[in-house]
């Protein structure tokens, strides 16, 4: 099952790249077109923070892992680069299971 | 495979308002050199995808096709975070070209100024992603200065974010328990950073926040995937407004 989303997410990726050199430019002058592939990687993205921040399967809980968006948040307010900012992310969510402040 | 999506197109009677060095003739090194940078950049987040994927359950080999094949990171973290949540084949796929959607308007708009057709044109359509737009349509003049940004940036990230991917994945395969590491949290943090340069206006914030709620309180109630795939009808909802306001 991994393999056919890994597969199928891929070609279709490709095929929504190699249209845009097959259609015709006029579609980049429809405002519609153009505002909504602005908001919809907007609106998916926060989704995904909120859902990956707050949901193990269906329930919603509060555990180290807010913590460590959090830390994410302070690191990219100092403007560091996506490295660093997964890194602290992830070093805040293990130190405070280590210590045993969340789980 | 962020920043640049607020940027497009770069109208060709820009001129006077472009920044100085945009102005300058182009120096193919000067290209080339910003070019591998951008590579080196995006190479190191390729190793916390690699990370992420193998923590969510792909396998080496899962995750490096990826990157081989889909090339578009937002997507490609997407894929991954939807199956670690137990989310199911389906709305993996579905968050992925949904996120990958917007790779077409940046081909449209760089369709005019690459001129590619044949092979070269599926090579073009693969590399066509944030970094690589942003680079061609930071130089607009001559034309040759944007094709060869647009060719040294594609490949100089396609090479290193596989070689970055493969890193990562490697390494975090060699760990018993990723979630010791605190991975689960490196995850929301990845979306985040991808998430932060879009957050340009108000407009924007209010979409992220309607989104994120939608999922949130939809969670409880629908499988794991599927919540965040309702978020994206707040992206049509919110243009549909601002279309009927304009």
């Amino acid at each position: 099952m991994i393999w056919v989303a890994v597969l199928a997410g891929s070609l279709g990726t490709y095929v929504a790249k190699l249209v845009g050199y097959l259609l015709p430019g006029e579609m980049l002058s429809r405002p519609s077109v153009r505002r909504i592939t602005g908001l919809l990687p907007v609106a998916l993205l926060s989704a995904l923070v909120a859902v990956q921040t707050f949901a193990v399967g269906q329930t919603l809980v509060i555990d180290a892992r807010l913590a460590g968006v959090a830390a994410a948040v302070v690191a990219l307010l100092l403007r560091a680069p996506f490295l660093v900012v997964v890194l602290v992310a992830a070093i805040t969510a293990a130190v405070l299971r280590a210590v045993g402040l969340a789980s | 495979m962020r920043g640049s999506g607020r940027r497009l197109p770069h109208p060709a009677g820009y001129g006077p308002f472009v920044p100085i060095l945009d102005m300058e003739p182009p120096h193919r090194r000067r290209i080339t050199s910003n070019a591998v940078g951008i590579g080196l950049a995006t190479g190191a987040y390729a190793l916390s995808f690699g990370a992420i994927s193998v923590a969510s359950g792909l396998n080496v080999w899962q995750t490096q096709t990826l990157s081989l094949l889909m090339f578009t990171g937002a997507s490609q973290f997407a894929l991954v975070g939807v199956l670690g949540a137990g989310g199911g084949a389906i709305a993996a796929i579905l968050t992925a070209w949904l996120l990958g959607a917007r790779n077409g308007l940046y081909a449209l708009s760089l369709a005019p100024v690459l001129e590619v057709r044949g092979l070269r044109r599926l090579g073009a359509a693969q590399l066509t992603i944030d970094e690589s737009t942003a680079m061609a349509l930071a130089h607009p003049e001559p034309v040759a200065a944007a094709r060869h940004a647009f060719w040294t940036t594609g490949l100089s990230v396609f090479v290193l974010w596989n070689i970055g991917t493969f890193a990562g994945s490697f390494g975090a395969s060699l760990i018993d328990n990723p979630a010791s590491l605190g991975l689960d949290a490196a995850i929301p943090a990845g979306f985040l950073a991808l998430l932060w340069p879009r957050l340009v206006d108000r407009t924007m914030w209010a979409v992220a926040a309607a989104g994120a709620t939608v999922a949130l309180v939809l969670t409880p109630l629908l499988r794991p995937g599927l919540p965040v795939l309702a978020a994206g009808l707040v992206a049509l909802a919110a243009s549909w407004l601002i279309g009927r306001r304009a």
